[in-house]
């Protein structure tokens, strides 16, 4: 009884850290800011859950068991709150790769000339004054 | 079906009092009278020193919808992580996606929030901003290749706060979306023949 619960609960712990690996190489494959938000914070979520069950199963019985449990109910309350955050900051940032979009729906209008876009780099240079007038 | 009074603070904080005390005493892991004290003495002070505000619509829990639920989330959890896992993975181009406008048929913030989370949570699709006035939720989806799986997504969205409202909805708020997905099966309908 034992042995099945431990196979069980490595078989978990496993999927979860193949679930964790495949997110940080969606990080770094995915496109722009809130395709990377996909990856970051989804498979994180069902990963954690499967690991957290794991680590249940073996620590069955003891204290540890319920703080562990809770631990990965809290993520269902926390993961969606900061990839909303971030995304939305990131869409209206315009960090996005428009090119990659099948629909978008809502579009802002562009903005007037001589007006930044919103989407240049934190460390460009700022428009001056010459460059705008012509 | 009038909704009745709104109750007294000290009645509408009961919940956040039980709440935070159970994670005191989980965080200690085991129960004793002490953590079970200590943990309420916690909470009476957290919720006194730093307020939120009330939640003033009443929360309803329909069991079986409730389980209905549950059961769907944790499915499309396991499926879009299987998905979403093969496009990070798999050769070829980057992933394509799609930014939409849902039109849901609630209007509540409580109903709303829980839509929102859920989306949320299930990897594919994400909330960008909600439009609490026109009850329109700017999401992010993916992966999209044409404009079938964008509706086909749009679809699974408010299927996603069909069973929400089922599960934590008022009568008045269930009876509404059920008279939005009949209307809207009429005009599927009509439009195929």
């Amino acid at each position: 009884m034992q042995t099945v619960a431990d196979v069980v609960a490595v078989v978990l712990v496993l999927l979860g850290c193949t679930l964790a690996l495949v997110a940080g190489l969606g990080l770094l494959r995915f496109p722009d800011v809130v395709s990377r938000l996909h990856a970051g914070t989804k498979p994180q979520v069902a990963g954690v859950l499967l690991i957290v069950l794991g680590a249940a199963i073996r620590l069955w019985g003891e204290p540890a068991m319920w703080t562990v449990l809770l631990a990965g109910f809290l993520q269902f309350l926390t993961a969606p709150l900061s990839a909303h955050m971030v995304s939305r900051i990131a869409y209206r940032r315009r960090h996005l790769r428009r090119d990659l979009l099948v629909v978008h729906e809502a579009e802002p209008p562009p903005p007037p000339p001589g007006q930044p876009r919103g989407d240049e780099p934190a460390d460009a240079p700022a428009p001056s004054a010459d460059h705008g007038s012509r | 079906m009038s909704p009745g009074p709104i109750a007294p603070p000290y009645v509408r904080q009961l919940p956040l009092l039980g709440w935070l005390t159970l994670v005191w005493v989980l965080l200690w892991g085991t129960f004793s009278w002490a953590n079970l004290l200590s943990g309420l003495l916690v909470a009476v002070l957290v919720t006194w020193l730093l307020p939120l505000p009330a939640v003033t619509e009443h929360a309803r829990l329909h069991p079986w919808p409730v389980l209905l639920f549950a059961g769907a989330f944790l499915k499309d959890l396991a499926v879009s992580s299987v998905v979403v896992s093969w496009e990070a993975l798999r050769p070829g181009g980057p992933v394509r996606s799609a930014i939409i406008e849902v039109q849901l048929r609630t209007d509540s913030d409580l109903l709303m929030t829980i839509v929102s989370e859920t989306l949320t949570l299930v990897p594919g699709s994400l909330v960008l901003d909600a439009d609490r006035e026109r009850n329109v939720l700017l999401m992010h989806v993916l992966p999209v290749r044409d404009l079938d799986e964008v509706e086909r997504q749009r679809a699974s969205v408010l299927e996603v706060e069909e069973r929400v409202v089922r599960a934590f909805g008022s009568r008045a708020e269930i009876a509404a979306v059920e008279r939005a997905v009949r209307r809207e099966r009429a005009t599927a309908g009509g439009v195929q023949r």
